[in-house]
């Protein structure tokens, strides 16, 4: 557990972060013999010391390092400051997380070849498909153990699910169930069942719910060739004269700047930071950034086109009791133009508890109308909407030089506009979810406007020709052989489904290719 | 809520006078006209408390939340460094009252009004902050949960799966 080792051996792999991308990825490298130095930005929490209270989790666990946004989206006018909701500490933000677990669709792995040309944006097929990845995410799904996958059976339906159910099913809806969840719907040698506490959000006090921090991680320490080491922020990547990166500036709890050396780098910061580290590592050689011969370091940022419907009735729900968003319809999730749109979305029950939802229901707004709703608190249902995004170019997380961290380096300003697509999309969206409520009686339906992002991906797209994206199809960047990226910010496109089992599974993946390649000897 | 210790209901019928229909105020207090709780102001002057406790409730109205969850809300802007641009953005809303023909905003009967003359100056910074802080300030207080059936932390009860996260009769 507690192995250390020397900032000078220049033959560990660094991977810096340690969510479902860098914490799976770390402890999978360690598990096959090879010796890791997993960076982490925050400290580390776990059940023990989880607070179920939103606020006061948020304080503890989120990442407050300054950020600003730009663009039409609602969030830069809602939130300016946090573009994103995240996490900074071991595991995360699947501390955070909720655990609905999908695999993509066959058809999203080739969108531009499925959905044809979309003005404005920069649709591209991935460089693997559903084939490729099928025994990854069987992996994954093992890992995580996911319910209604390899035998496992669903959670139960809460308050919350069982109006969503009924008024699905009413309107003729089909593929409605409690979810394909990370989340234990029976007792397991280590884990215990889900005691629908309802705080999936804030961290799961029974560690019913899989995080990287609590479940990964530990098993890559055990193994001996693992040190996590916590309050260390990567500042910037070194390289040599040929090239080829050599280690990582971090900066200690203290602010103390360290270089850890390395064979190889892995980047799993979550997609804005994994650019922003990319960015901040410019040099001579690499004027631009590294792995951004391209340019698209930091473009296509995706964020899943998103939103919520909330409804109130005439009796009591009480969404909050119960799992967070054990609850799916996944009949919207095809790819049918004929609604107005390329791509589809996922409708997932969503509970948040009254003090997100004062935040969060109309941000900005006052008065009667908002508070009515309020008031109705216990008799409110609620969903989120998950759609594929867009990708485009001019979505990006770029380098804000006019304000700096307290590292004395730029921070990322995120700038997004909603694509017509995605406008069409989330207006059917909130369409078919009140509907969904309607058909059970509802009062009032209320379409909320997107929470800071909890998606983000894209920034470091995977392609097949280096001209077009930043890194290989196996997450190794075009440009420079020892430097990988292993988080969401390789989705080439975002697909409708909520992206952690792919993110997990593509580090399985990379895993077993960083290895074999260094026991070839050819990194 | 009782942050004036030693005030008596009768101290407080002596030393105070009525602002608008729920307060009273006297000399560094704002209380419930019925005296369930005081609020001591030490920067602010009362009448400036009094009218952002009211301001509070006009910008989120609940009817079944007690003027003192309010008072708790913005009792936080009784400060020496809140106090210039506080004191400045409560004339600024008794002007725009007085413009719309009240004699203050305390003063304005109806809430519609109110309201009216909140919408006027709904853009301001000032208005904005208020609002804002409101959000963390009165949501975030666990005593106002219950008002709106909210449980809050369940673990250590141990969560629902034995206390009716199921229970739902009516679907
Ligand atoms: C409230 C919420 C609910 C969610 N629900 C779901 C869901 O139900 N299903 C789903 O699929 N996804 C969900 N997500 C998204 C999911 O959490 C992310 O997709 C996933 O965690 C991304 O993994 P990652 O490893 O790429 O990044 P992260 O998990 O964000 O991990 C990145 C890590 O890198 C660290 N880091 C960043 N920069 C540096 C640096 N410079 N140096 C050192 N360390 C650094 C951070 O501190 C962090 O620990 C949810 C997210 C939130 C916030
Ligand atoms: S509802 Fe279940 S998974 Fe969510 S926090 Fe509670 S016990 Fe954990």
């Amino acid at each position: 557990m507690s192995v250390s080792f020397d900032k000078k051996d220049g033959n560990v792999v660094v991977v810096i972060g340690t969510g479902p991308g860098g914490g799976v990825l770390a402890s999978e490298l360690a598990q096959k013999g090879v010796k890791v130095v997993a960076l982490e930005a925050g400290g580390r929490h776990g059940p023990e010391d989880f607070v179920n209270d939103e606020w006061a989790s948020f304080g503890q666990i989120s990442w407050l390092d300054s950020r600003s946004t730009s663009g039409s989206w609602r969030v830069a006018k809602d939130f300016s400051g946090l573009p994103a909701w995240i996490v900074k500490g071991v595991g995360g933000s699947s501390q955070h997380w909720a655990g609905a677990s999908l695999r993509f669709q066959e058809h999203e792995w080739k969108t531009q070849t499925v959905y044809g040309n979309v003005t404005g944006a920069s649709l591209l097929d991935w460089p693997i498909d559903a084939k490729t990845m099928d025994p990854y995410y069987t992996k994954a799904e093992e890992k995580l153990r996911v319910t209604r996958t390899g035998g496992r059976k669903g959670l139960p339906g809460n308050n919350n699910y069982k109006v969503f159910e009924a008024g699905a099913k009413k309107l003729g809806y089909k593929d409605v169930h409690t979810g394909r969840m990370a989340i234990n719907s029976k007792d397991y040698d280590d884990f215990v069942a889900c005691q629908q506490t309802g705080f999936c959000f804030q961290g799961c006090k029974w560690g019913a719910k899989w995080s990287a921090g609590y479940n990964e991680i530990p098993v890559g320490e055990a193994t001996g060739n693992l040190e996590v080491r916590i309050n260390s922020q990567a500042l910037k990547i070194e390289h040599d004269a040929s090239g080829k990166v050599t280690g990582v500036i971090y900066a200690d709890a203290d602010g103390k700047q360290h270089v850890q050396k390395a064979r190889i780098v892995c980047v799993a910061g979550n997609s804005i930071e994994s650019p922003r580290l990319l960015l901040n590592s410019a040099s001579s050689m690499f004027p631009d950034g590294l792995a951004n011969s391209s340019g698209q370091v930091g473009r296509n940022y995706m964020r899943h086109m998103t939103g919520s419907v909330y409804a109130t009735f005439d009796k009591p729900v009480k969404m909050w009791r119960g799992t967070t968003m054990a609850g799916i319809i996944q009949d919207e999730a095809r790819h049918d133009p004929s609604r107005g749109f390329v791509g589809g979305y996922e409708l997932e029950t969503l509970s948040l508890g009254i003090p997100f939802m004062a935040a969060f229901l109309d941000p900005g707004a006052w008065g009667r109308e908002f508070t009515s709703a309020l008031d109705q608190y216990e008799n409110m249902a609620g969903m989120w909407i998950v759609g594929e995004d867009m990708p485009q170019e001019t979505n990006r997380v770029s380098l804000n030089y006019d304000v700096k961290d307290q590292f004395g380096l730029p921070t990322p300003n995120v700038h997004f506009d909603d694509h017509p697509n995605d406008i069409a999309m989330r207006n059917h969206a909130y369409k078919q979810g009140a509907a969904v409520y309607d058909a059970v009686g509802a009062v009032r339906t209320f379409p909320t406007p997107p929470y800071p992002s909890t998606h983000n991906l894209g920034t470091n797209r995977m392609s097949a020709k280096a001209r077009d994206g930043v890194v290989n199809k196996w997450g190794q960047t075009h440009d420079i052989k020892n430097l990988f990226v292993s988080d969401g910010s390789q989705f080439t496109t975002g697909a409708a489904e909520n992206p952690t089992l792919t993110i997990v599974a593509l580090a399985i993946r990379q895993a077993e290719r960083i290895a074999s390649e260094m026991s070839k000897g050819n990194i | 809520m009782s942050y004036v210790k030693s005030l008596t209901r009768r101290d407080l019928l002596k030393t105070s006078v009525a602002a608008g229909s729920l307060l009273v105020i006297g000399g560094g207090f704002v209380a419930a006209s019925n005296a369930a709780w005081a609020l001591e102001v030490t920067h602010l002057k009362s009448s400036t408390m009094a009218t952002l406790i009211q301001m509070a409730r006009d910008i989120y109205p609940h009817d079944n939340i007690a003027d003192e969850f309010y008072a708790a809300a913005v009792k936080g802007y009784d400060t020496a460094e809140s106090k210039g641009p506080v004191e400045e953005g409560i004339a600024a809303l008794n002007a725009a009252a007085t413009g719309r023909g009240h004699a203050s905003y305390l003063a304005t009967g109806w809430e519609r009004d109110r309201v009216d003359t909140l919408r006027s100056m709904e853009s301001s910074p000032f208005f904005q902050q208020i609002r804002g802080g409101l959000i963390t300030g009165l949501y975030n207080q666990k005593a106002v949960w219950p008002v709106f059936g909210y449980e809050g932390e369940s673990f250590s009860k141990g969560g629902y799966i034995d206390r009716g996260f199921n229970d739902i009769k009516w679907v």
